[in-house]
């Protein structure tokens, strides 16, 4: 278990160095105004979406699908919010729209995926594109601003002197860990994503669960898109969320949970969501040339993803290992 | 002893998983021309040391020669070009690809470049009818059953020039006629001086077809012998360490005590599938259902656990008409189903041992209200003593279990239910010795208690050895129901299968 986590551990350490190499002061934390102030504390405050996204994305991908349609769903939960405030509408009730409707939205993936049988792939791609036009019809086609104070909070306000978007995502991510490691969803779901076959003959609904997966993704999405159109205190329905899916997915693979379905790591999509994190912030921060920034995420995401895999490793660091190339069954965990 | 010089010789060969010595110090010497059994208990090496020597795993320590030159393979394909050719015990080959496919995938018939499907479908249909198999060798794999599937992945060594042909368990889904056809070839094989590496439960077996065979305990070699020397008694003796005698003794069944019929279908059938049969079951019977391969055993066990839709017919239990739709709705009706294919119906391979034991009863709970931990811990712990699985260890990945243990496995995922209906496909196969004779007196236990058995094997003794009364089926029908009385015999099962129920 701990072993999976050792990669991605060690890329964010590297990158954190790499930081305090360029920017001296980078890892220290002050008190400020009363709460923390940091390059750390910025990371994780806008990292904050992100590990939500993932969050619902691993339980999607350990069944073995995956789910393309976070960042619509992100923008329109943003921009319902945003309308609901502008037209007078309190935060809290504004907010419970926002997420309901993400909620209704995730259960129709799921319906799509595991009821009328679409491959994830597709049935999702279906909200990924259709979600968008729907964002701007709500918002449209405008950038709704907002100005409510109370709404501000979620995404820029201080609780217990750290960014209350921090300890939103804290939060999710401790019901999370409840629903699947100390009640059994954890275990049905890395059933399903195992061997969907047996878990239909050793009595499972997958059908339920397929759909309370998608179901809590779009919710985790939702959420997030109400602390991102809370940070800036506007809707955008075109760029909220943009591409935050294929982030999502490099934080959940980064993370050490396999596409193919099956065990999933909830730690490690966390650190493969502030690695992603971290990288955008160093790309700033030393000043990597805008036109290369993407090349250069895309080499440290490469350099992860290799350094996961056990062939690669004995490969590049041959000691005693000897690198399973036959797909035998039996010998994924042989190289060690 | 012969003089002539190993084929293949294996000297101090040694392999640890973590946590686990699968093998310590073993030597094999395999002799051309002959067929050599390897022998022993559940987990006790033997696929691994078959891994090692086919470059599956590298070996820890200890030397390979293959006709006297040292060979060190990185990987099967390696294995395969130096002329030793595999099956492996779980049968790995590509469901979704046609039988044709999977028997010549990487030796397709080409010209230019482009693969020759006409003469690659009749080299595949050559080589199956070898095996005596006539197959529609462009349907997919995934069509067929699990001992089609054995059959094909044979079918798909023999396509190589081998000097050496290891069988892993290669007969232990297989029924009576299609191991006399396997050991045809294995015999003319034999002639033409190939060296064959067999292992197999089936102690007749080894005794009909082996010259020699090794015997493994614990990872360590017990000796060598040939198989002349050596009676079943003190086979077994050394397998497992301790005398078998008491386990052989189950005494003859009682009656069942037959309180009430638990189940009745009436023409339950399925287009395509099995034809209308009727069939009751009542509490305390073992029914067993005997017939060749594709006799439609499996069909009749899919439709009672509703893992098939019926379409037609009926189903009482209780006396109460009741609609089996979905497993769960079965499992509600307090009946549970161990499928015969471990690895595509069964096992969750990268869960633990205690997570696939608990699954279909966590299941029926519900993800809402999970099993507590020491709960777990004491079912998973009974089950593991009670079925000897080893290594005893609960969290211990499936995938990494031998496959008798894994198959013990899914046995207990459906004991710790306690069910009224036990549906057992298959559920002794790939499993020692000693462990059949335990399952077979667990089973008799339960009926006992008055559970209700439904009871498929392809092995006709173990059938009568268990069951009240059996079913035979032939062409997916249900052409008897024989009371298992003192004149029921192997020979009679036979009988009634050859005519077609017509005596
Ligand atoms: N990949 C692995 N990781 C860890 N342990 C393993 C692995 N493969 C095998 N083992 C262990 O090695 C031992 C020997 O297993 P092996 O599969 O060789 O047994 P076997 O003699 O073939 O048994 P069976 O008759 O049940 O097939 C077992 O204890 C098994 O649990
Ligand atoms: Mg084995």
């Amino acid at each position: 278990m701990n072993r999976r986590l050792l990669w991605p551990a060690v890329v964010l350490a590297l990158l954190l160095l790499l930081n305090l190499f360029f920017t001296p002061g980078f890892l220290s934390i002050e008190v400020k105004d009363g709460h923390f102030y940091g390059s750390l504390i910025d990371i994780l405050r806008f990292g904050a979406p992100l590990v939500l996204v993932s969050l619902g994305m691993t339980l999607v991908i350990a069944t073995g699908g995956i789910d393309l349609s976070v960042g619509s769903v992100v923008a329109i939960s943003g921009a319902l919010a945003c309308l609901a405030i502008s037209q007078g509408t309190g935060v809290l009730a504004a907010v419970a729209l926002a997420v309901a409707v993400a909620l209704v939205l995730g259960a129709f993936n799921g319906f799509l995926v595991a009821v009328i049988g679409i491959q994830p792939i597709v049935a999702t791609l279906i909200l990924m594109v259709a979600g968008r036009g729907l964002a701007q019809l709500i918002t449209d086609g405008q950038i709704i601003t907002v100005t409510d104070a109370g709404f501000k909070v979620i995404g820029g306000g201080y609780l217990f002197m750290l960014p209350f978007g921090i300890l939103l995502a804290l939060v999710v991510l401790a019901a999370t860990v409840f629903l699947t490691r100390r009640l059994a969803l954890g275990l049905l779901i890395e059933s399903v994503g195992g061997n969907a076959e047996a878990s239909r003959l050793a009595g499972l609904r997958s059908r339920g669960i397929l759909i309370t997966v998608y179901a809590f993704a779009a919710l985790c999405a939702g959420i997030a898109g109400v602390m991102v159109a809370s940070n800036v205190s506007s809707a955008d329905g075109n760029n909220a969320g943009l591409w935050i899916e294929l982030d999502a997915i490099l934080a959940v693979v980064i993370g050490g949970t396999l596409l193919t379905g099956g065990r999933f790591s909830l730690g490690g999509t966390v650190l493969g969501a502030l690695v992603i994190q971290t990288l955008t912030t160093t790309i700033y921060s030393i000043g990597v040339p805008p036109e290369t920034t993407l090349l250069f995420k895309a080499l440290v995401v490469a350099a992860v993803c290799l350094l996961q895999s056990a062939a690669f490793r004995a490969r590049a660091f041959p000691r005693r290992e000897r690198p399973v190339t036959q797909p035998v069954q039996d010998t994924t965990e042989v190289a060690r | 002893m012969t003089s002539a010089a190993p084929i293949l010789q294996l000297t101090g060969i040694g392999k640890q998983f973590p946590g686990v010595t699968a093998l310590d110090d073993v030597d094999l010497r395999v002799l051309p021309g002959e067929v050599h059994a390897l022998m022993g208990e559940n987990g006790a090496g033997k696929s691994t040391l078959i891994k090692v020597l086919t470059g599956v795993h590298p070996a820890d320590s200890g030397t390979i020669l293959l006709d006297g030159r040292e060979v060190s393979f990185a990987s099967p394909l390696e294995a395969q070009n130096a002329g030793i050719s595999t099956v492996y015990q779980e049968v790995n080959l590509c469901p979704n690809l046609s039988v044709a496919e999977n028997i010549l995938l990487g030796r397709e018939p080409r010209r230019f470049g482009r693969i020759q499907w006409k003469p690659m479908r009749r080299r595949a249909a050559e080589r199956l009818a070898a095996l005596d198999l006539d197959l529609d060798v462009t349907a997919p794999l995934s069509q067929y059953s699990l001992a089609i599937q054995q059959m094909v992945a044979i079918a798909r060594a023999l396509e190589v020039q081998a000097r050496v042909l290891v069988l892993d368990e290669p007969t232990s889904s297989l029924d009576t006629g299609e191991v006399e056809q396997l050991f045809k070839v294995m015999r003319n094989l034999k002639d033409q001086g190939v060296a064959i590496l067999f292992v197999s439960h089936f102690l007749d077996q080894v005794y009909e077809i082996a010259d020699r065979m090794t015997i493994l305990r614990n990872g360590r070699r017990e000796g060598d012998y040939p198989t002349g020397e050596l009676g079943q008694v003190e086979l077994i003796a050394k397998m497992i360490g301790r005398d078998l005698a008491e386990l052989e003794r189950l005494e003859e069944r009682p009656p069942a005590r037959t309180t009430g019929t638990l189940l009745q279908a009436d023409q339950l059938g399925r287009t395509g599938g099995i034809e209308p049969f009727s069939l009751t079951i009542r509490e305390g019977e073992v029914v067993g259902l005997a017939g060749l391969l594709g006799s439609g055993r499996t069909e009749v066990a899919r439709l009672l656990f509703g893992a098939d839709h019926a379409t037609g017919g009926s189903v009482t239990i209780d006396g109460t008409p009741v609609s089996l739709r979905t497993p769960q709705i079965a499992m509600t009706h307090k009946i549970a189903f161990c499928p015969e294919d471990r690895k595509a119906d069964g096992l969750i391979p990268d869960l633990t041992v205690r997570e696939n034991v608990v699954l279909a009863l966590q299941a029926r709970r519900g993800w809402t209200r999970p099993l507590p931990r020491e709960q777990q811990a004491q079912l998973v712990d009974r089950y593991i003593k009670a079925l000897k699985i080893s290594p005893a260890d609960p969290e211990q990945l499936v995938r990494n279990l031998s496959g008798g243990n894994q198959q013990k496995v899914l046995l207990a995922r459906w004991l710790i239910l306690e069910p009224r209906l036990l549906i057992l496909d298959e559920p002794t196969r790939g499993i020692d010795v000693g462990a059949k004779a335990e399952i077979q007196r667990l089973v008799a236990e339960l009926s006992d208690g008055g559970m209700a058995v439904l009871f498929i094997s392809a092995e006709l003794e173990e059938v009568l050895r268990l069951s009240h009364k059996v079913g035979v089926l032939r062409d997916r029908k249900l052409i008897a129901e024989l009371p298992n009385d003192d004149t029921l015999t192997t020979e009679v099962l036979m009988q009634t299968i050859a005519s077609g129920g017509r005596s």
